[in-house]
C-alpha cells in the first residue's frame, strides 16, 4: 500500500525526520488562507497522487501569491493527473500539499528498502539527488551506494557515518545524516514499510537536512498489525475495477488487450497471459481467482473482466488440484448465467474429474468452448476475439 | 532415491487441528506420507486423525521422532511456528502459509542462518516425492515416480509441469514449490545442489517467474557446476513493470527481474527453454535427449 506524500511527511515529522512546513488543501477556497499561513515568497503546490513523475506532468506548481495559489488549486483539484507511471486515464487529484520553496544548497538521494537477495533491510544512497534513481543506477552505477543493515544489530552509528561520507557532509550536517538514518530505520521497522524514499533529501542554505519529497510504501501482508496506517489508504488512487477486486479478495490487474483471463494461481495466471500472446493475442487482464473456486468468486471475476469493454473473449484456465473440476464447471455455468456473459468463453479444465467437467460445460447450452488442452484453449480464445 | 523427503520421513503438521491442517493432513495420510502427529498449542494429549496432538514441536520431536513439519498456521503466527520448529531441531520446515509480513521473514532467515534446519516456502505448495511422501497442498494423483526433479516458484503452474512430465512418461524424483514470496527459504540454487547429488534425478525442470534474481543465480550455478540437463520456463513475459502479479515477489522493479533477462541467462547457461507453459514437459524431454 502506498501512502500519499503528505501522509508520509506527517509520519516523518513524528519520527524526527525534518520536513518542510506544509498546508494540505482539499478545497479551492482554503488555498488563500493556507498561503497566508505559510508566510513565504514562493510556495510549491504539489498534487497528491500515487505516482512518480508529478513534476513533469504539471502536478508541481510554483506560486507567488494568494491569487496564484487559488488559481492553481482550482485548476488541479478535481482534475486527473497523467504521469509516465499513471496510465492514460491518469489519477484523481483530491488533495494538494503546499510548502514554502526551500533554498537548496545540495540535493541527495536516500532510500530504505527490503533487499531480497540479502534478506535484509538496506539503504540506497547517492550524492546525486533529484533525478530518477533508476536512470542514475543504469547510467552511473558507481554514484549509487547500497548499505545493507544486518537484522541482528539493526542500524548502527557507522551506517550514519557511511551515509554522511557518501553525501560529502561534515560537522553538524553529518551528524544530522546519522540521526536521519536512525529515525528512518525506526520508522521503517515500526511501520512494516517496504520502501521509504526521500528524493530529494536536501541540504538547505542554513545547513539543515530536509526531506523535500517523501514516499512510503507499507507491506500489504502487515495490514493485520498496521490497522492505523491502512486506515490512511486512498482507494481512489487505484483503478476502480482493481479496487472492487480487492473487495472480493481477487487479484486483478487491468492490461491493454482484448482477451479476458480467469485463472487459479498467480504463476499459472501469468503463464496464461504469456500463452495468449504466444498465439498472437493480447491479454486484457491478470486475474487469480485463488483456490476456492466458488460460484460467488467466479461470478465476481466475470463481472470484473467484463467491466472492461474492450474484452472480446474470455479464457478460463483452471487446474483443479484438489477441487473437483465437475464442481468448478457447475460454478462457471451458474456464474455465466448470473452475469449474462455475452462474449465467447473458452474454458480449459484440468485435474480431478476434468472429463465430467468438460461434458457439463458442453451440455450447458451456453456459448462455451470446452478446450482439451492449454494450447487449444489459447488458440480458441485468440480466434474468438479476432 | 529422492531429495529431502522419502517414505521414511516422519512428518508432523503445525496447525494440525485447524481446517486447513486437518484437510491436508488427511490428504497426506491417504497418499502414504508417514505422518506421526501434529501440533496445536493447548490441545496436547488429544488425538486427531488417529494421531497424537502435541502442545509444542519439541514434544513432537521427543515423543514422535518428528523430522519434517508442514505449517498451516495463520500468517500472523507463521514466523513463530517456523522458528519453533527450527529450535526443536526439525530438519525440514515446509511453510504453506501465504501473506507473512516480509520483515518477519527477514528475522526468520536470520534465525535459520545459524541452524541446520531447511525451510521450504513460505507461500508455497510444498514438496512431494511421488509414491512416497507428500508434504503440502499439491494434488498427489498427478505425480508419477520417475526421472525429473521439478523446482518452481508457483503452485498450479507446478502442477502443470508435473502433469506434463507424467503424461510423457518421464515422471518425477521430487517436486519442490519454493514459493512466491520475495524472501524465502530454499531457493533454486539450493534445490539444484540437492538434485545434483541425487542419482534418481536425471534432469531438472525449473519454473521461474518475474521478480528478483533467483533465476539468474540459478543460471550462473548451472553454467559453473550443474552437469544434469535443465529445462526452464519463466512466467510473466507479458506482465507490466511495477505491478505485483499476485505473488508478493513477482514484480519487475527498476527494470530488473524481467522474464527476458531471466530467459537469456538460463539459455546462456545451456538450459532448454520452454516457449510456452504448454511445452514444459516437451522441453524437459528435449533436454534429456
Amino acid at each position: 500500500m502506498n501512502l500519499h506524500e503528505f501522509q508520509a511527511k506527517a509520519l516523518f515529522r513524528s519520527s524526527g525526520i525534518a520536513v518542510p512546513p506544509g498546508e494540505l488543501i482539499t478545497r479551492v477556497e482554503d488555498a488563500g488562507a493556507a498561503w497566508a499561513r505559510l508566510d513565504c515568497e514562493t510556495a510549491l503546490i504539489k498534487a497528491q497522487v500515487h505516482s512518480g513523475g508529478r513534476g513533469k506532468a504539471g502536478g508541481v506548481v510554483a506560486v507567488g501569491s494568494a491569487r496564484e495559489a487559488e488559481e492553481t488549486a482550482s485548476r488541479l483539484l478535481g482534475s486527473r493527473l497523467i504521469t509516465v507511471q499513471s496510465g492514460s486515464e491518469g489519477l484523481p487529484v483530491d488533495q494538494l500539499l503546499m510548502e514554502p520553496a526551500a533554498s537548496i544548497e545540495r540535493e541527495f538521494y536516500f532510500a530504505m528498502l527490503v533487499d531480497r537477495a540479502r534478506a535484509s533491510i538496506a539503504m540506497v544512497v547517492s550524492a546525486e539527488g533529484g533525478m530518477d534513481i533508476e536512470t542514475l543506477a543504469r547510467e552511473r552505477p558507481q554514484a549509487v551506494v547500497t548499505l545493507p543493515i544486518h537484522p541482528a544489530t539493526g542500524v548502527m552509528p557507522f551506517h550514519g557515518r557511511r551515509v554522511a561520507r557518501v553525501f560529502g557532509l561534515q560537522g553538524e550536517p553529518a551528524r544530522a545524516a546519522g540521526r536521519l538514518v536512525q529515525d528512518a530505520y525506526r520508522l521503517f521497522e515500526s511501520s512494516d514499510a517496504q520502501l521509504l524514499e526521500i528524493n530529494p533529501l536536501v541540504l538547505t542554505a542554513d545547513q539543515q537536512l530536509v526531506a523535500l519529497d517523501a514516499k512510503l510504501a507499507i507491506d500489504d501482508s502487515a495490514a493485520f498489525r498496521q490497522r492505523e496506517l491502512f486506515g490512511l489508504r486512498d482507494a481512489r488512487q487505484r483503478h476502480e475495477a482493481e479496487e472492487r477486486a480487492h473487495e472480493y479478495d481477487l487479484n486483478y490487474i487491468r492490461l491493454d488487450g482484448d482477451i479476458g483471463c480467469m485463472v487459479n494461481g498467480a504463476g499459472l495466471a501469468m503463464a496464461t497471459m504469456d500463452l495468449i500472446q504466444h498465439h498472437g493475442g493480447q491479454p486484457a487482464n491478470f486475474l487469480d481467482v485463488g483456490g476456492g473456486t466458488t460460484v460467488e468468486r467466479v461470478a465476481a471475476a466475470f463481472k470484473l473482466i467484463l467491466s472492461d469493454k474492450s474484452v472480446r473473449a474470455v479464457l478460463v484456465n483452471i487446474f483443479g488440484g484438489i477441487v473437483r473440476c465437475d464442481l468448478i464447471a457447475e460454478g462457471i455455468i451458474a456464474a455465466i448465467r448470473e452475469v449474462q456473459v455475452e462474449v465467447p468463453v473458452v474454458v480449459r479444465l484440468e485435474g480431478t474429474n476434468a472429463e465430467a467437467g468438460r461434458e457439463a460445460l458442453a451440455r450447458s447450452g451456453l456459448d462455451i468452448v470446452a478446450a482439451a488442452d492449454l494450447d487449444e484453449a489459447a488458440r480458441a480464445a485468440v480466434e474468438a476475439a479476432a | 532415491m529422492s531429495i529431502l523427503v522419502d517414505s521414511e520421513t516422519r512428518v508432523i503438521c503445525q496447525g494440525f487441528t485447524g481446517k486447513q491442517g486437518t484437510f491436508h493432513s488427511e490428504q497426506a495420510i491417504a497418499y502414504g506420507t508417514r505422518m506421526v502427529g501434529g501440533v496445536t498449542p493447548g490441545k496436547g494429549g488429544q488425538r486427531h486423525l488417529e494421531l497424537p496432538v502435541f502442545d509444542t514441536v519439541a514434544d513432537a520431536v521427543r515423543e514422535a521422532g518428528a523430522q519434517a513439519t508442514m505449517i498451516y498456521v495463520p500468517a500472523a503466527f507463521a514466523a513463530d511456528a517456523i522458528c519453533e520448529a527450527a529450535d526443536a531441531g526439525i530438519e525440514l520446515v515446509v511453510c504453506i502459509t501465504e501473506g507473512i509480513p516480509v520483515q518477519d521473514m527477514i528475522r526468520v532467515k536470520q534465525y535459520l542462518a545459524q541452524r541446520p534446519t531447511r525451510l521450504i516456502g513460505p507461500n508455497c505448495p510444498g514438496i512431494i516425492t511421488p509414491e512416497a511422501c507428500k508434504v503440502g497442498i499439491m494434488p498427489g494423483y498427478i505425480h508419477r515416480r520417475g526421472r525429473v526433479g521439478i523446482v518452481s516458484r508457483s503452485g498450479t503452474l507446478t502442477y502443470e509441469a508435473v502433469k506434463q512430465t507424467s503424461d510423457l512418461g518421464l515422471g518425477q524424483s521430487t517436486c519442490i514449490g519454493i514459493g512466491g514470496d520475495p524472501i524465502q527459504g530454499l531457493d533454486f540454487v539450493g534445490c539444484l545442489r540437492l538434485f545434483a547429488e541425487d542419482p534418481q534425478t536425471e534432469g531438472v525442470l525449473l519454473v521461474g517467474e518475474i521478480g528478483g534474481e533467483a533465476e539468474e543465480q540459478a543460471a550462473a550455478f548451472i553454467r559453473e557446476s550443474f552437469d544434469k540437463p535443465v529445462a526452464a520456463y519463466i512466467a510473466g513475459a507479458t506482465a507490466p513493470p511495477g505491478r505485483r502479479m499476485g505473488h508478493a515477489g513477482a514484480i519487475i522493479a527498476g527494470g530488473q527481474g524481467t522474464a527476458a533477462q531471466k530467459i537469456a541467462a538460463l539459455r546462456d547457461a545451456g538450459a532448454e527453454i520452454a516457449a510456452s507453459p504448454a511445452e514444459l514437459g516437451a522441453a524437459m524431454a528435449r533436454a534429456l535427449g
